[in-house]
């Protein structure tokens, strides 16, 4: 089974939810033209990124009875879509969230679970925390999905894998940071990395969008991959320019790649849940 | 091994993308600065020509009566490499009142007269000009606090100043900044012979080492002194980054109510755009 997906990594307006709806709904028929069954964009694509006291003013409902996802719902008629979004809960939170928007219903939701508020990010200062990582079922096979800081750290992709996912999803706005004499940006750099070393570990797709573009003095590089279960790169975006990356996924590697590599039918999650019940039941000595 | 080689190619597509996009997305498509001949600002003139298109760009020219003739030569040899707009405003005039009613003004209250009156000059054309002020500080010189406060660091956006004054050379290098301007000692040219390095009492080769260390890589004095710098040399530099914070902030504002600009207040430059 083939997968079309493109990869948009866009440059946003910061608070302009019109202006950034607009640029989703012609992205997305521009990329339904060209044959995409799956369209993502990155994290915070519907609102920009800094978003600090703009986050209440923007934070939104994903159904139809939002003008704004209403739209988003009309196009997912054409082609899978995930946008970022600022996401409002009932008790009124706000969350960094990614809906996986097909066939005109809210698939999926989920809400970023590690808030980076540490050297440049203040993100744990206006959001909430996620407190769910859950793969979902799609035409395509089960997905899931994280957002930037989510995947910095091992234990969403994990979780996501025993939960059935084998494509994974990740959404960034990630800035550009650490210059050396190196043909990408340390920050880059790092993110190639780990998103191969989550292919190659869990033998699975490994889809990734960043954004392009600036806020005051923070540089977003695009770069957006696609890995596959060998690990190897299937396509990469443009740094630093918006860019709509297509990339056809054959789904049938997942058999061939786990048939040379049953690393999923070995891992042992009973051994795992009975160390991790372990350590985290002793007394913290203050050496872990 | 300290090593402060940057890729050049990243960084002229990062700073013009920076400049091109901070200044479109305010509503200017122009940009002003000044040109001194030094490497600083022939840097930052190269970049905003390449990002706005150099009919876009004007370079002020300003000397002082006792400035070196050969800083107005650089000047002039960037303004024409790059193909900018330029305007000469010596700023004699404008400071010569101030001095003559106090003869006895120190050499560091008439360089800093002298740079704030070229921040006045800057910022007049900033208007007549419709084009925002592109500063020219580099990041040795603002953690030093080696500025004038509202003279030389004033400006609306920086380009170069998260570059190291020896990054600075290399990108200089790579854009295409002339030899002699490269390869001359830096210099804030407000007496003659003046030169940074003199000045500062230490090398920028050496500084830049010692504040990557500090900085960029969070060492700790005692570190940094088994890293091989002197003890005098980084307490030294360590009070100076401590000294100069002020320099580096806008000033604070008392608090008083709940939501205080500058505490609670928080929107970036770009709210809205």
């Amino acid at each position: 089974m083939q997968l079309t997906i493109a990869l948009a990594q866009i440059n946003t307006r910061l608070g302009d939810i019109r202006a950034n709806l607009e640029k989703h709904l012609s992205v997305a028929q521009e990329a339904k033209a060209a044959g995409a069954d799956l369209l993502v964009f990155p994290e915070l694509s519907l609102t920009g990124y800094v978003l600090q006291d703009l986050t209440p003013v923007v934070a939104r409902k994903p159904n139809a009875d939002d003008p704004d996802f209403r739209e988003l719902l009309r196009a997912s008629r054409d082609l899978d879509l995930v946008v970022g979004f600022v996401e409002e809960d009932q008790r009124h939170r706000f969350y960094t969230a990614a809906a996986y928007l097909s066939r005109g219903e809210v698939v999926h939701v989920h809400h970023k679970v590690y808030l980076p508020t540490y050297g440049l990010f203040d993100e744990g200062r206006f959001f909430a925390w996620g407190d769910a990582v859950h793969a979902f079922n799609t035409r395509f096979g089960r997905v899931g999905i994280l957002i930037c800081e989510d995947f910095w750290h091992a234990s969403p992709p994990y979780l996501l894998w025993l939960d059935g996912a084998d494509l994974f999803i990740f959404t960034s706005a990630s800035p550009g940071r650490g210059l050396r004499d190196e043909p990408q940006l340390d920050s880059a750099r790092w993110v190639e990395h780990i998103n191969r070393a989550y292919a190659s570990l869990f033998t699975s797709f490994v889809a990734h969008t960043n954004r392009v573009g600036y806020e005051d003095g923070l540089n977003f590089w695009g770069g957006s991959t696609v890995f596959d279960p060998n690990g190897e790169l299937l396509v990469k975006g443009p740094y630093h320019q918006e860019a709509l990356t297509y990339v056809s996924l054959d789904l049938n590697q997942l058999h061939r790649t786990r048939a040379r590599l049953p690393l999923l039918r070995d891992e042992r999650t009973a051994l795992m849940m009975r160390e991790l019940g372990r350590i985290l039941g002793e007394q913290s000595r203050g050496d872990r | 091994m300290i090593d402060l080689g940057i890729n050049t190619d990243l960084a002229r597509t990062i700073l013009t993308g920076f400049l091109q996009s901070e200044i479109t997305r305010m509503g200017f498509t122009r940009a002003v600065l000044g040109v001194s001949g030094g490497v600083d600002s022939a840097l930052a003139c190269y970049l905003a020509a390449e990002a706005l298109g150099s009919q876009n760009v004007l370079a002020v020219l300003m000397p002082y009566k006792t400035s070196s003739p050969l800083s107005m030569e650089h000047a002039r040899l960037v303004v024409e490499a790059t193909g900018v707009q330029s305007l000469t405003m010596p700023i004699t005039e404008l400071v010569e009142p101030l001095f003559q009613r106090h003869p006895d003004a120190s050499p560091l209250r008439r360089g800093n007269a002298m740079a704030r009156a070229r921040m006045i000059v800057l910022y007049d054309q900033s208007e007549a000009f419709h084009g925002l002020v592109v500063g020219t500080g580099n990041k040795t010189e603002i953690l030093l606090g080696y500025t004038t406060l509202y003279g030389d660091s004033a400006c609306a956006l920086n380009p170069i100043g998260d570059l190291y004054k020896t990054q600075v050379r290399q990108l200089a290098r790579a854009v295409g900044v002339p030899d002699v301007i490269l390869e001359k000692p830096p210099t804030a040219d407000l007496w003659s012979g003046q030169t940074d390095e003199g000045e500062l009492g230490f090398t920028y080769e050496e500084v830049d080492k010692l504040l990557y260390l500090i900085v960029d890589q969070r060492y700790t004095p005692d570190e940094c002194q088994e890293a091989g710098f002197s003890r005098e040399f980084v307490l030294n530099v360590v009070e100076r980054i401590r000294r100069n914070q002020f320099k580096r902030l806008l000033p604070p504002i008392a608090k008083l109510s709940n939501r205080t600009v500058g505490y609670d207040f928080l929107y970036l430059r770009d709210w809205g755009s």
